[in-house]
């Protein structure tokens, strides 16, 4: 009691000056946030993106474009799905003019949501494939991936391999490592299944899948390929650009690439792309960005930089990358991804296939 | 409200005291603002519920919602069972006994939570999977195409790796219940003729409870809420089930649904932690006097240190010492003068949304204590929601009603002045430590309030008898006693801050990455080896905080 007493009557207390003083810091940090405006309605010349292609990628181009041009370039970087969302809640007001993704059946929703703008541009229809963009023009694509079946090379020999749906033959079973159903290349790449084969068939392609797994599937492609390389499987399918990745890094490996479906429809592929979006603020610079990344000496640092295939035909590819030999590729446009990405998770997780 | 007679004569005069009973006053409406801001996108998500009518809850019916029910369970259960018994023992140790090592021990068990998770399940993975050093050595000296070995990749191996990265969770909660008052609870059964054995299952741990169940609760909603490390083992659970509903099949109203479900969990979750306490007071009478270690020597004293250091090592030092031989790596190629900013940008960040939540957490704790009724209790309750929701989820939940009302403005300045303004809110540091708030609030909360819960209310009397009550109540008596919680909580809120991915990934201003973006930017194509430079950063920058709270905080009164 006389503690109590002592101590409120006598004690000089700084905590009064600490809660003022947070107080105050507080409103300071309040007022310098509120008056950081994310960005200006009436700009200098200037583009802004929205990215799900990862900043390590994307800035080397950004910085190339912005020393050729003068345009400077702000961009924020996400995952897809939240970035979607952005764009949606933002509406009219939103500062986007541009927005890349790393898959088709991305651009597919979002051209679907009404986010993306139609545009007509010669060059993007010259130097783009029209299987690689949107058919109404809203999306295009700027570099290409395949995903294809890598192998164990001293265990399989490449006659042993035809097709997607052969590697669901009793012959492979234990054999195949997969990577989860939820990545969005199985997703796109299913879909594209479904269109050309059907529901029923790609369930049981898929089914057939699953009951060959050597394990659990696993969270990435280079996780499958690190499997196949210690002997845990014998195949798997992966995308190439992680393939060339793993191999620069670690060039002893005995995996390979094989190229399936040649006798028939050929490999699937998947796109990295963009489109402008429908309130873009600076629509004339953001089209000219987009032709620019489809010319030439982008296209080299955008495909390259990843280990990705140019989008544009006329340009070779990396070296490394044409060192996996040249393939068929499937010409379905890769809209379908897209269009089918919501039957091809359903039929996914009918089949068991995690 | 007491008697006339009794009240002091300021008190009494009849109209100003019947305006105060009319209006709201204002501990009220602080907490139901708290509360509110946490509900706006609980609010908007939830409600997606009946946004459009489609198959995709059936579909998750007649195919996973069993598993996911089971598989949640599972990894609550489990996780609530390892975080409880790593966490007590190691408080009770560092707390009650005194053995080789527990000085630098005593601070060292907190690091693990410098740790982002994800990291720490990809690191486990990496070194124990079948591709793994581990197992390739072992195949390699037996000669075996095939060793039997634990699978890292299923239930036990999810639920070890989050036990060891939320342990210190509960942990730390535990420790200060021990320090403070579990070694005069052994004394004081001991004169009674019961062992130090007894002493600590029928005394110490019965008064530690409402430490240990506000940190079981924080591991609890943190569990439930994780994306990346059940995502890294592919371990299905409601929050991967929300993301493959929202982001997989573009069914708002099915993520919904299931995120209500997730929060019923919660509520259950909350509410039975609310009842292992309702009953019982915790708080001590009398001076503390704080009481002497017990030694332990010998063999007793190596095995405690053995133990201790086992935990440390496995949480900490092996995953860090992985990171740091990645780090090494690609330190020439990947570290650059952009990492001071990445590293201002976090620290400052997580320093002021700490001050922010603490803050808030001291007006939730002062209502409910000065404001015992319903609706203060229901308020505080709903303001530590913002925790239970997966980041992604929560940071789009944040960012529609933000924009919305950026939207009203920006229509209203457009009508009434004629003058058109970019977004005001959205995009701007004020959106993110609103973000970061709303989701941390809960963390600073249990931390304070767990802190609170032993401050006895004879205090309260007695300082009210000499005329103090409200809030220069709160100021001379309360916030010297609370010290050690708000430390505790401040620490608590800058990590997890800085570890914060979703909401500062879309919340952030052009320009303002941090080190947890950074780590976003690697991991999201698959660079693991790369995120490790980012990650031993911000393991670093996590040290410091640290080392203050451990030394600040064991004090206290």
């Amino acid at each position: 009691m006389y503690h109590l007493q002592h101590r409120l009557l006598t004690r000089h207390f700084s905590f009064t000056k600490l809660f003022l003083q947070f107080v105050s810091f507080f409103s300071l940090v309040g007022l310098f946030g509120l008056f950081t405006i994310a960005s200006p309605v009436f700009a200098k010349e200037e583009i802004i993106v929205y990215s799900a292609r990862n900043e390590q990628l994307i800035k080397p181009l950004f910085d190339a474009y912005t020393k050729e041009t003068g345009t400077q370039i702000k961009f924020i970087t996400d995952k897809e799905g939240p970035l979607l969302e952005r764009l949606k809640a933002e509406g009219e007001q939103t500062p986007a003019d541009l927005l890349i993704t790393v898959d088709a059946g991305n651009l597919w929703r979002a051209a679907q949501d009404g986010l993306l703008k139609p545009i007509t541009s010669k060059v993007l229809q010259e130097n783009i494939p029209a299987h690689l963009r949107d058919p109404e023009n809203r999306w295009f694509g700027l570099s290409v991936r395949a995903r294809t079946i890598v192998y164990n090379t001293k265990k399989v020999r490449p006659s042993d391999l035809s097709t997607y749906e052969d590697l669901g033959n009793p012959k492979w079973k234990g054999r195949l490592c997969l990577r989860t159903s939820k990545s969005v290349y199985n997703k796109s790449l299913v879909a594209m299944m479904i269109h050309e084969h059907g529901e029923a068939k790609t369930e049981q392609m898929v089914k057939s899948w699953v009951n060959n797994l050597a394990t659990d599937v696993f969270a990435d492609d280079v996780q499958v390929m690190q499997a196949v390389a210690a002997g845990q499987c014998d195949v798997g399918i992966v995308n190439t650009y992680y393939f060339g990745r793993l191999m620069a890094k670690q060039p002893g490996l005995p995996l390979a690439l094989f190229w399936p479906d040649q006798k028939n429809s050929g490999v699937h592929v998947n796109i990295s792309g963009a489109g402008v979006t429908r309130y873009a603020k600076h629509e004339p610079a953001a089209i000219q960005f987009l032709e620019w990344l489809s010319s030439e000496k982008a296209q080299n640092l955008f495909a390259d930089s990843n280990m990705e295939y140019p989008v544009n035909p006329k340009i070779p590819p990396d070296p490394r990358v044409a060192a996996w030999g040249s393939f068929k590729q499937n010409l379905i446009n890769v809209s379908k991804a897209g269009e089918l990405q919501g039957e091809a998770v359903k039929l996914m997780d009918r089949a068991g296939y995690r | 409200m007491r008697p006339d007679a009794l009240k002091l004569p300021f008190e009494r005069s009849g109209l100003s005291s019947l305006v105060r009973r009319a209006c709201p006053d204002r501990w009220h409406l602080a907490t139901l603002l708290l509360a509110g801001l946490v509900l706006a996108p609980l609010g908007v998500v939830l409600f997606s519920i009946f946004s459009e009518t489609n198959d995709v809850w059936l579909h998750f019916v007649h195919t996973t919602l069993i598993t996911l029910i089971t598989n949640t369970l599972w990894l609550l259960l489990g996780v609530a069972c390892g975080t409880t018994f790593v966490g007590v023992s190691l408080a009770w140790l560092i707390a009650a006994y005194d053995f080789p090592g527990r000085r630098w021990l005593d601070w060292a068990l907190m690091l693990p939570l410098s740790l982002p998770p994800y990291v720490v399940a990809f690191v486990s993975i990496g070194l124990l999977d079948f591709t793994g050093p581990i197992q390739t050595q072992l195949r390699s000296w037996l000669g075996a195409d095939q060793v039997w070995f634990p699978r890292i990749r299923s239930t036990g191996g999810v639920v070890f790796v989050m036990t060891l990265t939320l342990y210190p969770y509960v942990y730390m909660l535990a420790r200060n219940a021990f320090l403070t008052q579990g070694r005069r609870a052994i004394e004081a059964s001991q004169s009674l003729g019961q062992s130090r054995f007894q002493g600590f299952f029928k005394v110490a741990l019965p008064m530690a409870r409402p430490w240990i169940a506000g940190g079981l609760a924080l591991v609890l909603m943190e569990t439930l809420a994780d994306f990346g490390t059940v995502s890294i083992f592919n371990y299905d659970t409601f929050t991967t089930a929300i993301y493959k509903a929202w982001f997989g099949l573009f069914s708002l109203s099915a993520a919904a649904q299931l995120a209500s479900l997730l929060v019923l969990i919660v509520f259950i979750v909350l509410f039975i932690e609310q009842r292992s306490r309702s009953h019982q007071r915790f708080s001590q009478a009398g001076r503390s006097h704080v009481a002497d270690r017990i030694p332990l020597g010998g063999v007793r004293g190596w095995m405690a240190f053995v133990y201790t250091f086992l935990v440390f090592c496995i949480a900490f030092l092996i995953p860090v010492g992985q990171l740091s031989i990645w780090a090494a790596r690609v330190f020439g190629q990947d570290f650059d003068s952009r990492y001071l900013s990445f590293f201002s940008h976090s620290v400052f960040l997580g320093g002021t949304a700490a001050l922010l939540a603490c803050g808030c957490a001291l007006i939730l704790v002062s209502a409910s204590r000065l404001k015992n009724d319903l609706l203060t209790r229901i308020s505080v309750r709903l303001a530590t929601l913002g925790y239970a929701l997966p980041g992604s989820v929560l940071a789009v939940g944040i960012f529609i009603p933000l924009v919305w009302t950026d939207k009203q403005i920006i229509g209203w300045m457009k009508n009434f002045f004629g003058i058109e303004i970019g977004f005001l809110f959205s995009g701007t540091l004020f959106a993110m430590l609103l973000g970061y708030l709303i989701r941390f609030l809960a963390v600073a909360h249990g931390a304070v309030d767990s802190a609170v819960n032993r401050i006895t209310p004879s205090l309260d009397e007695t300082a009210r008898s000499l005329g103090i009550s409200g809030i220069p109540l709160l100021r001379k008596v309360y916030l010297p006693m609370l010290r050690g919680g708000l430390l505790t909580a401040a620490l608590l809120v800058f990590v997890d801050v800085m570890k914060e991915m979703p909401i500062t990934l879309m919340t952030r201003p052009f320009g303002w990455d941090t080190l947890s973006v950074r780590i976003f930017e690697m991991t999201s194509e698959g660079e693991w080896e790369r995120a490790a430079l980012p990650a031993m950063a911000l393991v670093l920058t996590g040290f410091l905080p640290v080392i203050l709270l451990s030394r600040y905080s064991g004090k206290g009164n």
